[in-house]
């Protein structure tokens, strides 16, 4: 897939502040959307084993939701969102005006929040890239697993052909003050992908 | 004893081997039951044939199972006795993009199952498919897998 050793430090620099400006624009959405203040870190590109990932995320047999979209355009690639069980729960609740805690079950209703929320935040992603890059992105309906995330993760990372020991990503975590809301943020680019961003950009692809 | 993914690890007598959260992957146990000899397989595709990269063979059911027998059988296992069991392969993620689902879970359990057919080896028991994500245990003092999903279910094969 991608010959991690094309990419130097500029380019790993360039992806993590891509990661910066699309979930920053992500996660602005999403605090309008719960109405209070959801926080980040600062997004890492890195290449990482699958262990490591669901390690970071939180062990393999950890429940959480998972929502899978599929970039397509000048950067085909994935984005996947990990929300803990707790947290996922929690949007629900608040998207829906509920008191917290009054979901506390996957119903069909629960569903498709979870996945207008991948929708809502993968649109402001999204755009946020492409008005930086004039790079023209689309994504596809979301796909939604509630499991283990070691089946959810692998499975979404095989689904859509990245089958390599290791991946690129770029990752962040999502944070409210008060802990309610705890996700993380996957984006997985496929080969050549990257160059068309680095070119748009006007960076060079040597290192 | 932990079995990573696209790993395999083998134990001679009373021990428990563990691969968690298996989802489209599949879990293979091998075994044989005189000697109390066991291997698990923790495969992520069906065919090798596919693919460039073939550094982990135990990442694929064409390259991972004959791998597990050679080295059951090196460590004295006798390959009339063996009797294996298949977990895995689930359907995890629901939604309307086909471009995406490939259902590679129930690609890899029928390669699984083809290939241990083609070797003559005997699968006892089988949990296969369905949407659920399983963790894998499997007891070398007697052979039985315990299967846990999401929920708690509990299950022996």
């Amino acid at each position: 897939m991608i010959d991690f050793q094309n990419y130097g430090p500029i380019q790993m620099d360039v992806l993590s502040e891509i990661g910066n400006i699309g979930i920053g624009n992500a996660a602005t959405s999403l605090s309008k959307l719960v109405n209070d203040r959801i926080d980040m870190t600062v997004p890492k590109a890195c290449f990482l084993p699958y262990e490591e990932i669901i390690a970071l995320v939180g062990g393999p047999e950890e429940i959480v939701g998972c929502i899978v979209l599929r970039l397509e355009g000048d950067v085909p690639g994935t984005i996947i969102y990990i929300f803990h069980q707790e947290s996922m729960f929690s949007l629900v609740d608040m998207l829906l005006g509920l008191e917290l805690g009054t979901t506390n079950e996957l119903d069909e209703m629960a569903e498709s929040v979870v996945m207008e929320i991948g929708n809502i935040l993968t649109g402001s992603f999204i755009s946020a890239i492409s008005m930086m890059s004039q790079l023209h992105m689309v994504t596809t309906v979301p796909l939604f697993a509630y499991d283990m995330l070691a089946a959810v993760l692998m499975t979404s990372l095989i689904d859509t052909g990245y089958i390599e020991d290791q991946v690129l990503l770029i990752e962040t975590k999502l944070s409210q003050k008060d802990k309610e809301i705890k996700g993380n943020f996957f984006l997985f680019t496929d080969p050549g992908a990257l160059e068309k961003v680095f070119m748009s950009l006007g960076i060079s692809m040597e290192i | 004893m932990q079995v990573g993914i696209a790993e395999y690890k083998i134990t001679a007598g009373p021990n428990r081997l563990i691969t968690l959260g298996l989802g489209s992957c599949v879990g293979v146990s091998m075994y044989d039951p005189v000697l109390k000899l066991g291997g698990l397989l923790h495969i992520m595709l069906p065919d090798s044939t596919q693919f460039k990269d073939v550094s982990k063979p135990a990442k694929f059911a064409d390259l991972g199972i004959p791998l597990l027998i050679s080295d059951l059988k090196r460590r004295g296992g006798n390959v009339l006795r063996f009797q294996s069991k298949l977990v895995g392969g689930a359907q995890m993620f629901s939604g309307m993009d086909k471009k995406i689902i490939l259902n590679i879970g129930e690609r890899n359990y029928k390669a699984a199952r083809q290939i241990l057919n083609d070797l003559r080896i005997r699968i006892l028991a089988e949990e296969l498919g369905g949407n659920r994500g399983r963790t894998m245990i499997f007891d070398t003092a007697n052979g039985d897998v315990f299967i846990r999903t999401l929920g708690g279910v509990n299950r022996v094969i």
